[in-house]
């Protein structure tokens, strides 16, 4: 506890406990949406090509890498929503093409043209996140902490709609509702999210925050609109529980909040066996 | 002038051609039942009305029909078997065509919600899991939702399978009373005894469907053999 609150008295340290609640925070509204529109698989597949971004923008030693990072992310989600709507061509396979090229590419980037004396080290810090919430510069806590409003923002404006769309989409069609429009929405959002979370978890990671919270709330909620406060009070409990884990016992961030996730996911599944 | 009307539409997939030159006008206050065998292309017919999906030519014209003034309901798809959701979201998310930019629902529309679940008898569930109740009862939810969407036209396909007996006759009663208050009913389904109670006309989907007045469709040879064929003939 003493250790808790001599971190805490550092800045940075409270900053990245800020940012990373609201990063987990937004990271767990759209989970439902996801796991029911079968999208969770688009959310992996960019990750990858944010991880690839990421590649790109430290060869370049940008400041805020993020700059580069998100317009990326949102590109490639806008194109992978265009695929899953081509017959033709097949919405996974595209994906995971997109998102295994941009991985090979994005070390090479790295590995060829890194300044860096632990390459190792800078790989792993990308993939899982390791420290790097702890590190993140105040340019960087500002774009996110203003990225993760107008998400939630976003969200709380068109939840209705989401709701609508995401239950069922030809009903919402044929009453008028622009379901393109929406989904393209959802797929920007995910977008914005998933460049958030890398800053949490790291781009291997993201999926765990994105889904654990929604399919533990699944398993005790009725209703949509409580699994997604669930969710969101699910997600924002274990990356504040992780964040203070890793503090003190010293292990990487993002791996402990997931660690934290697969853990509480296993107390929804006794709650809501219990509840039956 | 007709409300929807259908000008030699072609319907069938990329390599397979289910009917061709199919033309009707349906006008405003009509009560029409689709019927016919399975597999004839009588879903594919509607979410072709419903712009959902492209003729193979032909087209459809709905004069000054607006899609958020219809109410449609699908068939039942598994899909939704595992989503969170209760029965007082499910129901208002009929209106959602409607909000335009609004973000929130109005305290009318809630009111109005109430009152759909209210007349399918599904009120009292208002807060039970869609994915806990029967079929019928989510075949009811699914009906006040397209009701709280329609505004000018109920398109419904099946809406009857899965209810019991006395549901379906409340149901009937129901749709004839929006009927009589200007509501246009476009149905599916196999109740050839209800549709000669109360459709005002018929179309037979079959590789040569016809569009008649119900009068018209019973004298007829082909409405006499389709009835007696279906067994519900009283």
């Amino acid at each position: 506890m003493q250790m808790i609150i001599e971190y805490l008295s550092y800045p940075f340290v409270r900053y990245a406990v800020i940012v990373g609640v609201l990063i987990a925070f937004c990271s767990s509204l759209l989970g439902v949406t996801l796991v029911l529109k079968r999208m969770s698989y688009i959310g992996d597949g960019l990750s990858h090509v944010a991880f690839g971004a990421l590649a790109i923008a430290s060869v370049l030693k940008l400041t805020n890498n993020m700059y580069i990072v998100l317009p990326v992310t949102v590109l490639a989600a806008v194109i992978l929503l265009a695929f899953g709507k081509n017959a033709a061509i097949k919405g996974d396979a595209a994906i995971a093409m997109l998102s295994v090229g941009a991985l090979a590419f994005g070390y090479l980037l790295m590995n060829k043209f890194s300044t860096s004396s632990n390459l190792a080290g800078d790989v792993c810090s990308t993939l899982f996140g390791s420290m790097s919430i702890l590190t993140l510069s105040q340019s960087q806590v500002i774009l996110c902490f203003i990225l993760s409003v107008i998400v939630v923002i976003v969200f709380i404006l068109f939840y209705n709609k989401i709701f609508a769309v995401t239950f069922d989409e030809t009903f919402a069609k044929a009453t008028g509702v622009r379901t393109g429009a929406y989904n393209l929405l959802i797929a920007v959002i995910i977008a914005v999210i998933i460049v958030l979370a890398m800053n949490l978890v790291g781009s291997l990671l993201i999926s765990a925050l994105v889904i654990f919270p929604a399919m533990a709330s699944m398993r005790v909620f009725k209703s949509f609109k409580a699994v997604t406060v669930s969710s969101a009070v699910f997600s924002v409990f274990c990356a504040l529980a992780g964040m203070l884990i890793s503090i003190v016992a010293g292990t990487p961030t993002g791996a402990t909040i997931v660690a934290c996730d697969a853990v509480m996911f296993g107390v929804f599944c006794v709650i809501g066996a219990v509840r039956q | 002038m007709s409300l929807i009307s259908a000008k030699d539409l072609t319907i069938g997939f990329s390599d397979l051609v289910l009917y061709r030159d199919l033309s009707f006008e349906i006008n405003e206050g009509d009560y029409v039942f689709v019927i016919g065998e399975n597999g004839t292309g009588k879903t594919t017919l509607m979410r072709t009305l419903l712009g959902l999906r492209k003729p193979l030519s032909g087209e459809v014209v709905t004069d000054g029909l607006k899609l958020s003034e219809i109410g449609y309901l699908p068939q039942q798809t598994i899909v939704q078997r595992d989503f969170p959701a209760s029965v007082k979201e499910i129901v208002l998310s009929g209106f959602v065509g409607r909000m335009g930019a609004r973000p929130f629902y109005s305290p009318s529309q809630k009111k109005s919600a109430m009152d759909a679940m209210k007349k399918f008898g599904v009120a009292d569930l208002a807060n039970r899991c869609y994915r806990e109740l029967s079929g019928g009862q989510q075949q009811r939810v699914l009906l006040a939702r397209t009701l709280c969407a329609a505004t000018k036209v109920l398109l419904m396909d099946e809406p009857v399978a899965g209810l019991d007996p006395f549901v379906t006759e409340e149901f009937y009663g129901l749709v004839e009373k929006l009927n009589r208050e200007g509501m246009t009913i476009i149905m599916i389904s196999h109740d050839i005894a209800a549709a000669k109670k109360y459709a005002s006309h018929i179309l037979h989907i079959t590789n040569d469907p016809s569009f008649t007045e119900k009068k018209e469709y019973f004298a007829s040879g082909r409405g006499n053999s389709f009835s007696i064929v279906s067994g519900k003939e009283e």
